[in-house]
């Protein structure tokens, strides 16, 4: 690769120059290298995420179909529909309201999960391959398990509640227990992940913090709130970001377990998007949809940067 | 080390590699068994068994007869014998090998292009300073809120236009795209050190040959941690392949699982021995690299996809 092409030879006299000349050149050198080795990363990033992100933006003002049919530009005529659209928003909400069920088990838990195995108790391994085999599995597998441990009468929780004289519930079916069965279901399944993301934050947390606090007379449960938490803090940062934005792109196994039922029940907005798009046809109603979705995340994702920013200043 | 690793070079020497382990450790002390310790084994042991049930539960099944393990009430254990019918049905008829096979390739190959155009890109950001670097790294960052879910109903678009639509490449490519993983690999680049590559510099190597082989080699724990995050996110992704395959011979297996199950009803031992089957390599390829995936999460916090 010849980056200069153009290369002159300094005055012989100048060693000043030729310094400056060189190092340009190898500045020169450097841009052509940095972009080369991006390039590969780039075309893809460009072809499948800008290139999609970009088209599903104009597709969203036209009324393009599956079909091939293409109605042209009708302006912001799907985002006037989509807004007055009841499913729109009763699938927004649902999403929103598996988000909030979901994320704070899953937050609260596995820091729990983390703490009670990170006291040093013999059989790390076996914890650590406990707790996070779930997250292994395909939502298939875990949807086929937990349709069937909710099974209302081969189910192995209902039997359970046999067991313990309790009434049969139907998880799946009644509109007030569906949306928590999936949410058991996936907390079961992912809360693996955040396990070990704090189980690596507490092991990093120095000794020697916890060996003064003891000198000092703290207890077992000070130096949780003094120590443990604020050294945490970071992690928790990052666990409740990655953990909302997860939760809101909810869609395999609720598809999978309930469909969205019953009566809509649980229907998150990527299954609506789904249902508009390739069952429906409407594709640029649906990519509509997608953008309604797409900017409430970013909303969230603003006001939560804001709120974290301002407590750190404080 | 089957698929996941990426083109690591011949000359990887001992020495090169021990110094780039990442430092953290846990201390293992045996303490006394206090009471407070007995209480936390107790309720962990109990979690536990409660994260285990459905695994445990599944696996046996799998080994009932189909009459058996739709029976009610339930038995706990195969009271007409352990039957190995549900494996050999699944095995011997259907796509289910077929299935696996499609898995193993896909995964793979996104697994493979990720690791490599992630890990050109993140030394690029990490060692060359070019301009717009900065500005790049943070369009790269920005890109991890676009969620790829909402992304469907263009990509297809786009698949259409491409001929794409029921290919190993229309499943492939677009999930090839791992933001985070730039990131986590520049990170990790950077805090190798500048003098070891110096060295090799006034030597006369290429930069390439420096990345090949200096730097991947002392990135093998993080290489070996993003391979199997991208290959786990890949092997159970539903959703895009569900949606870009259509022909049942092309299916992975979560979508064809998915459409079996759809089509067909629950069959309980069947479906668990398919389970079972789908899960098992994910699960021998974590306990092989249990330590290093946990040793590399707590120096980056891989974000999962």
């Amino acid at each position: 690769m010849t980056t200069a092409p153009t290369r002159r030879r300094p005055p012989a006299s100048s060693m000043q120059t030729e310094a400056r000349e060189g190092l340009r050149l190898r500045r020169r050198s450097e841009n052509v290298r940095g972009w080369l080795y991006c390039s590969p990363f780039l075309f893809f990033f460009l072809m499948f995420l800008v290139w999609p992100t970009v088209s599903g933006l104009y597709m969203s003002f036209t009324g393009r179909t599956l079909t091939g049919a293409n109605t042209g530009w009708v302006g912001v005529e799907n985002y006037v529909e989509a807004f007055a659209d009841p499913e729109v928003w009763s699938s927004l909400a649902n999403t929103v309201w598996f988000t909030v069920l979901s994320a704070v088990p899953l937050v609260v838990l596995a820091l729990l999960l983390a703490v009670l195995v990170n006291t040093g108790l013999p059989g790390q391994w076996f914890w650590r391959l406990s707790f996070f085999l779930p997250y292994l599995l395909a939502s298939t597998v875990i949807s086929l398990f937990w349709t069937w441990l909710f099974n209302p009468q081969l189910g192995l929780l209902n039997t359970a509640l046999g067991w313990a004289g309790l009434e049969p519930i139907q998880w799946l079916t009644d509109e007030n227990w569906a949306m928590h069965s999936v949410v058991i279901a996936t907390v079961w399944w992912t809360i693996g992940f955040n396990f070990l993301l704090y189980l690596a934050a507490l092991q990093s947390i120095p000794d020697q913090l916890y060996e003064a606090a003891a000198l000092d007379g703290a207890g077992t449960w000070r130096k949780f709130i003094s120590i443990t938490l604020p050294q945490l803090a970071p992690t928790t940062v990052l666990v409740v970001v990655l953990q909302i934005l997860a939760s809101l792109k909810i869609f395999d196994q609720i598809y999978q377990m309930t469909g969205g039922g019953p009566a809509g029940a649980t229907r998150p907005i990527l299954q609506y998007v789904y249902e508009v798009g390739f069952t429906g046809y409407r594709l640029g109603y649906a990519s509509a949809i997608s953008y309604i979705f797409f900017f409430s995340i970013i909303a969230i994702s603003v006001v939560y940067t804001v709120a974290i920013t301002r407590r750190r200043v404080k | 080390m089957t698929t996941t690793t990426a083109p690591t070079p011949r000359s990887a020497r001992a020495d090169e590699r021990s110094a780039s382990r990442p430092t953290m450790k846990a201390p293992r002390r045996r303490r006394p068994m206090t009471p407070g310790r007995i209480v936390a084994l107790v309720v962990l042991a109990l979690l536990a068994l409660l994260w285990l049930i459905p695994v445990v539960w599944a696996v046996i099944t799998s080994f009932k007869t189909e009459g058996e393990a739709a029976a009610s009430p339930i038995t706990i254990l195969p009271e007409s014998g352990w039957v190995l019918d549900a494996y050999t049905t699944t095995l011997s008829a259907g796509l289910v090998p077929r299935w696996a096979w499609n898995s193993l390739l896909t995964a793979s190959a996104v697994t493979i292009i990720t690791v490599v155009i992630s890990a050109l890109a993140g030394y690029a950001l990490s060692r060359f300073n070019f301009v717009g670097s900065k500005a790049l790294l943070a369009v790269i960052i920005a890109s991890i809120l676009i969620p790829a879910q909402i992304l469907i109903v263009p990509l297809f678009q786009q698949m259409l236009l491409f001929n794409m639509v029921d290919t190993y490449w229309g499943v492939i490519l677009p999930q090839v795209i791992a933001a985070p993983m730039v990131f986590i690999l520049k990170k990790f680049f950077d805090q190798i050190p500048r003098a070891l590559e110096e060295a090799a510099l006034v030597d006369g190597a290429s930069r390439l040959r420096i990345l090949l082989q200096i730097v991947l080699p002392l990135s093998r724990p993080i290489l070996g941690a993003v391979s199997i995050f991208v290959f786990i996110g890949a092997w159970n992704n539903f959703l895009w392949p569900f949606i870009v395959i259509n022909r049942s011979e092309l299916m992975t297996l979560p979508v064809g699982l998915q459409t079996v199950i759809s089509a067909y009803g629950i069959q309980y031992a069947a479906n668990m021995a398919q389970a079972v089957l789908a899960a098992l390599p994910l699960i021998v390829l974590f306990v092989f690299f249990q330590r290093q995936i946990i040793k590399s999460i707590s120096t980056t916090g891989i974000a999962g996809t």
